[in-house]
């Protein structure tokens, strides 16, 4: 049974990379980017079901609300175009928005849900969005001393 | 007692293995071989001062001043453009990583199973449902992950590159997914700058000829001989 981390910063110093797991796209609705909801073996004893699932339903909806097509994209678009893209170095499009929104999620997901069971999860963006790489870390040794933050005990009552 | 050492931190474009040139800390990005983008930047230019130059003031005068005008406006357009494609990422995807290249690995073999010594595995595809229409992945030796729909390989830049549409010479960069909309709106504008320029030396020239005769004004106006060559060179870049 893998050692239970408290925090992010612990899983980082302390434990050493295992293995990558990777959910890949789901391309079965088009070319929107989606990841496929399918529960990976390697993780069957690591994490719940339900949680990591709810984390890519969670995901999915935000990269669907990114690249909607609606009023105000349209408007976003034809002022930029009228001002030769220029006032992009002023402002920030939708899309970009909500980039900045799923990886403010992703790293409270580490935080809250993945670092105390020893998993780390990469931004798809790093990875040119084609996959969600899922790092799996073990303990390295025995003198992880560090006081157990308060977030810990969101984690260990799950189990 | 040990100095500190603040060590600078590596940014993503300076491990970019591909062939491309950064400049300005990494907010330009470009092809390796750029000369044929200077001489697209020095012809229109070149043209357009001309234009100013020459043709501006009669047409100011004995027209509207709100033909330069407009010309103006149209020029700056075109060439932020043709900086904004030029200068931008196209949508390169990032290399694997060699713990998902292994992993891919591992899949292909899984997915080939035993291949008799002498004999050639067979290429790797990996087959994806799109909307109910199977859609087969090339693999890409290169940056060791299976393309996305529609993504390609450059190898003047040596990119896989989403949604590659092809590597423009005359921009200096690939056209992809991110500077599509740049490239689109960079012929389309320098086309209407084109047809307008064009149209208003021939307005000139008349009006000129109206004036004082056809052989006289061409001899006043040399401005008017760089732009008979102009529109083939507008058609080699459409």
């Amino acid at each position: 049974m893998a050692k239970e981390f408290h925090n992010l910063q612990e899983l980082r110093h302390n434990a050493s990379l295992v293995t990558k797991v990777f959910v890949q796209r789901d391309y079965t609705e088009g070319t929107v980017c989606r990841f496929q909801a399918k529960f990976p073996s390697e993780l069957d004893n690591r994490i719940e079901r339900t949680l990591l699932e709810e984390t890519v339903k969670t995901l999915n909806s935000y990269y669907v609300e990114a690249e909607k097509i609606g009023g105000q994209s349209y408007l976003e678009g034809c002022l930029a175009c009228a001002t030769a893209y220029i006032v992009f170095l002023c402002m920030e499009t939708r899309y970009e928005k909500v980039l900045k929104k799923i990886s403010g999620y992703i790293h409270e997901q580490n935080e809250k849900i993945y670092a105390p069971r020893g998993l780390l999860l990469t931004d798809p963006v790093e990875r040119g969005m084609r996959v969600l790489e899922i790092s799996v870390f073990e303990d390295r040794g025995s003198g992880s001393s560090s006081p157990s933050s308060s977030m810990s005990s969101a984690g260990s009552s799950a189990r | 007692m040990s100095a500190v050492m603040i060590t600078r931190k590596v940014r993503k474009w300076e491990k970019l293995p591909g062939k491309n040139t950064f400049c300005c800390d990494g907010r330009v990005m470009m092809a390796r071989q750029k000369g044929v983008f200077y001489l697209t930047l020095f012809l229109i230019v070149g043209t357009c001062s001309l234009f100013f130059a020459f043709e501006c003031p009669y047409l100011a005068v004995h027209l509207s001043p709100s033909v330069p005008v407009f010309a103006i406006v149209l020029f700056f357009f075109v060439i932020a453009m043709l900086l904004r494609t030029s200068f931008s990422d196209p949508g390169v995807l990032p290399r694997a990583l060699p713990e998902e290249a292994t992993f891919i690995e591992m899949e292909i073999e899984a997915a080939n199973g035993n291949v008799p010594a002498g004999q050639r595995p067979p290429p790797r595809i990996r087959n994806v449902q799109i909307n109910n229409q199977i859609v087969k992945l090339k693999y890409c030796y290169t940056c060791k992950i299976f393309r996305p729909p529609r993504a390609s390989h450059c190898s003047i830049c040596d990119n896989c590159v989403d949604r590659f549409d092809h590597h423009c010479p005359w921009v200096g960069n690939c056209v992809g997914k991110r500077n599509y909309r740049y490239f689109y709106m960079f012929t389309l504008s320098l086309s209407l700058l084109t047809i307008y320029i064009f149209t208003f030396d021939i307005v000139h020239v008349v009006m000129r000829s109206v004036d004082k005769g056809f052989l006289n004004t061409l001899k006043e106006t040399p401005g008017t001989y760089p732009f008979r060559l102009w529109p083939q060179k507008q058609l080699l870049c459409g």
